[in-house]
């Protein structure tokens, strides 16, 4: 690791409201996407020579937007400047600049809506906080909307529910419209559009790497373990996100998905077309990006007659599948029109679709199915850090708030030392790994060691008081981007790793005796 | 001044419902296409119905935020709602039993209000974030309510006005019979203000009255595994 060019954040002994700094991170800006990763995704290439061309576009969109979102258009009149999210905000504690306060954040948007699309803004742009649309204005945006990981930790503060990630959702879609938008995101994007998945790894690769799994499982525990690719007739198609394939630690959990199945006995299958569970056209709020990505999902599920959709450790694809692929692309239940009802009436009515992999874990654990040596997992003090898109954008189970318990419950099942953080840096109000919402780039890293800094305080105190050397999450996110910060605030990079990396290391395979 | 009086009221209560229904029927008409509840969200719509009944009445999120803000916006605007209800006293002939029950708490109330009120305001020079994300207008808008109130409990404590005379005054704005308004500074003030205020309400952060109820994340039942919402301009999409 070289040397920052930036200060990494001090653990505090008593953490208070940080005082402001104006500007402190106004430097801040991924690369720009260039001609032809914008071409590959189908968005214009730059922004438009003349300016005023780009101005009426991006008013254009706005008011586009404002009429298709309801929670744009009431989020943009209700916000009272109340100041309830201003210390919310993992980037805002990390970075002290004002604008990452989530109510100065929307009022980058906001300033522009008051000017353009109300009464007051249009007569008395002063007193309202409106303001002309300029090109330093859309810098702006770009710096700082993508300084934001659309946690929504500042929508559970809310008096009105204003959820930030929707207001940066919005602007993103806006820059991408006129030509702006960001390297990393949309490379990606070409890639999951071209290939199957984000990274670009085509099937043979793939065929490879989980034959090589095998393999490795083999020689591990004696077990002949499959990871099966594009079986049609299996019961269950497995949508995990692309890094569980090769990098670390994700690969453990899907090691750990495998197990399970073999334990349990039920068929299932990857799909080399449908190998990715993100879907980053959520972070860009591009709804028929993020249709067209998630609709690979369901032609695999439907040329492989498969009964039920299993979904891997990944935080923002869950919340995609859980609570949008209902609606994008008929994956669930309770649709009534051709579209849905084709793949619905495949699909096992008496199983959630889709489910969440712990979901599928823990409903097995409960049947007496999977057996585990706790004692396995005995050298690990295990923590558990609640993904942000897991936690406020979705549930597991029957309940509210199952997304909480189900992760645990499996830790417990499994393991025997498990030690929460701090109450108000877990569940509804987790902070985020700092590297989530398309901001997981190496172009971003100060926002990204910085933006981490209230998640590494918290698991300072349990390393400190607990013994803590191992924080289990269930996001592919949070998994890189844990790896790559940990290093700076003192913490081995291996401290981090998956729920299934746990249960792989204690599961009785049952075919061992 | 009883004819000024009576058009301002006329259009200010004109502008205050065509403006404010034309806001909800703006927000009811644009479509939520997608599932965003803060989870974790209420399964069902009684859960719902509950949950944001806490969100109005006991302001839950920002108490979950800010307990200094909670307490003096909490304040004003029970303060305020009480005052309020109060004050129908003034356009109905016969006053019910409960309306003549809440006379008392709603005179005090008054004194809720400011002071939540001043708290707010307060908060706004002293708090080094809130003075940062503070525009003008909010401070005007204090300005105004604290106006509003001030002179309400002038004329209640201490310059009192002839009520009777004010009553029948709305009474007969409320049958097209203008009566004559009494002649009082704290009287005119109050009711400038109090005019001002619903002339303005559609076009500001007022608007977060009816806002609420119409927030995804906190109206929104967290079944999106069980219902499929489609939006019409998504569906469209579905057509392609």
């Amino acid at each position: 690791m070289a040397a920052p060019e930036f200060e990494i954040p001090k653990f505090r002994e008593f953490p208070t409201v940080p005082a402001i700094v104006p500007g402190a991170m106004a430097h801040s800006k991924p690369y720009v996407a260039n001609e032809k990763v914008q071409e590959g995704i189908g968005l214009p290439t730059k922004l438009d020579d003349d300016w005023q061309v780009t101005h009426d576009k991006v008013i254009g969109k706005f008011g586009e937007l404002l009429g298709k979102y309801r929670s744009l258009k009431v989020f943009m009149d209700a916000c009272v400047h109340c100041g309830s999210c201003t210390d919310k905000c993992h980037y805002f504690i990390g970075t002290n600049d004002p604008k990452n306060m989530p109510v100065a954040r929307q009022e980058l948007m906001r300033s522009i809506y008051r000017r353009y699309f109300t009464m007051p803004g249009k007569l008395f742009p002063k007193l309202v906080g409106a303001r002309d649309l300029t090109k330093e204005v859309l810098d702006e945006w770009f710096s700082y909307f993508w300084q934001c990981s659309e946690c929504r930790r500042c929508s559970v503060f809310c008096p009105y529910g204003i959820d930030t990630a929707e207001v940066t959702m919005a602007a993103r879609h806006i820059l991408d419209s006129v030509g702006y938008g960001q390297k990393y995101s949309n490379e990606i994007l070409g890639k999951v559009n071209k290939i199957g998945n984000n990274l670009g790894l085509p099937g043979p690769a793939l065929e490879n790497t989980l034959e090589g799994l095998e393999e490795d499982v083999k020689d591990d525990t004696g077990v002949d373990v499959k990871y099966p690719l594009d079986v049609a007739g299996a019961e269950v198609l497995l949508v995990t996100p692309s890094a569980d394939f090769f990098a670390e630690p994700h690969i453990e959990s899907l090691i750990g998905y495998g197990k399970v199945f073999h334990a349990a006995g039920i068929s299932w299958t990857l799909s080399s077309y449908a190998s990715e569970a993100g879907n980053f056209g959520l972070f860009n709020g591009d709804y028929a990006m993020m249709r067209k990505v998630a609709m690979r999902i369901r032609e695999q599920a439907l040329e492989l007659g498969v009964k039920r959709i299993v979904v891997g450790e990944c935080g923002h694809a869950w919340r995609v599948a859980y609570a949008f692929w209902n609606t994008l692309t008929g994956l669930g239940a309770g649709g009534n029109d051709p579209f849905a009802v084709e793949l619905q009436k495949q699909l096992d009515p008496r199983y959630k679709q889709p489910s969440h992999i712990c979901e599928f874990t823990w409903d097995l654990i409960q049947q007496g199915r999977l057996k585990f040596d706790k004692e396995a997992n005995d050298s690990r003090i295990i923590t558990f850090h609640d993904s942000c898109n897991v936690a406020r954008g979705s549930r597991m189970g029957d309940f509210a708030g199952g997304q909480f318990e189900i992760p645990r419950n499996i830790i417990r099942a499994v393991a025997n030392n498990f030690v929460d953080m701090a109450p108000e840096t877990i569940r509804e109000t987790t902070f985020c790994c700092g590297g989530g919402g398309g901001v997981l780039t190496d172009d971003l890293i100060e926002l990204r060691v910085k933006g981490a800094f209230p998640r590494m305080e918290a698991l300072q105190h349990v390393v400190e008081h607990d013994g803590v050397n191992f924080m289990a999450t269930i996001c592919a996110i949070c998994k890189a981007q844990f790896s790559k910060v940990l290093p700076y605030y003192g913490f081995n990079m291996r401290l981090v790793g998956g729920v299934h990396q746990l249960v792989s290391t204690a599961i009785r395979l049952g075919d061992e005796q | 001044m009883t004819l000024f009086f009576a058009v301002l009221f006329y259009l200010a209560f004109a502008v205050l419902l065509a403006g404010v229904g034309y806001k909800i029927y703006d927000f009811a008409r644009t479509p939520a296409p997608l599932s965003i509840p803060t989870t974790p969200a209420p399964t069902t719509k009684s859960g719902v119905a509950f949950r944001m009944a806490r969100e109005v009445v006991l302001f839950e999120s920002l108490f979950k935020g800010n307990l200094w803000i909670w307490l003096f916006g909490w304040l004003f605007h029970m303060g305020l709602f009480l005052v309020l209800v109060r004050h129908l006293r003034y356009f109905v002939n016969d006053i019910p039993a409960w309306l003549l029950f809440i006379q008392p708490f709603g005179k005090y109330a008054a004194f809720m209000m400011v002071a939540g009120l001043g708290g707010l305001w307060a908060r706004r020079f002293l708090v080094e974030r809130i003075r940062y994300i503070s525009t003008p207008s909010d401070h005007l808008w204090l300005a105004l309510l604290l106006g509003i109130g001030m002179t309400g409990l002038g004329m209640t404590f201490l310059m009192h006005t002839d009520i009777v005379a004010v009553k029948a005054f709305f009474l007969g704005l409320m049958a097209f019979d203008i009566q004559p308004l009494p002649a009082h500074p704290g009287l005119f003030i109050h009711l400038l203000l109090v005019a001002l205020l619903m002339i303005l309400f559609p076009f500001s952060k007022l608007l977060h009255a009816p806002g609420i109820f119409f927030s995804p994340t906190r109206n929104q039942v967290d079944n999106p595994r069980e219902t499929r919402r489609l939006a019409p301009w998504a569906a469209q999409i579905e057509k392609n």
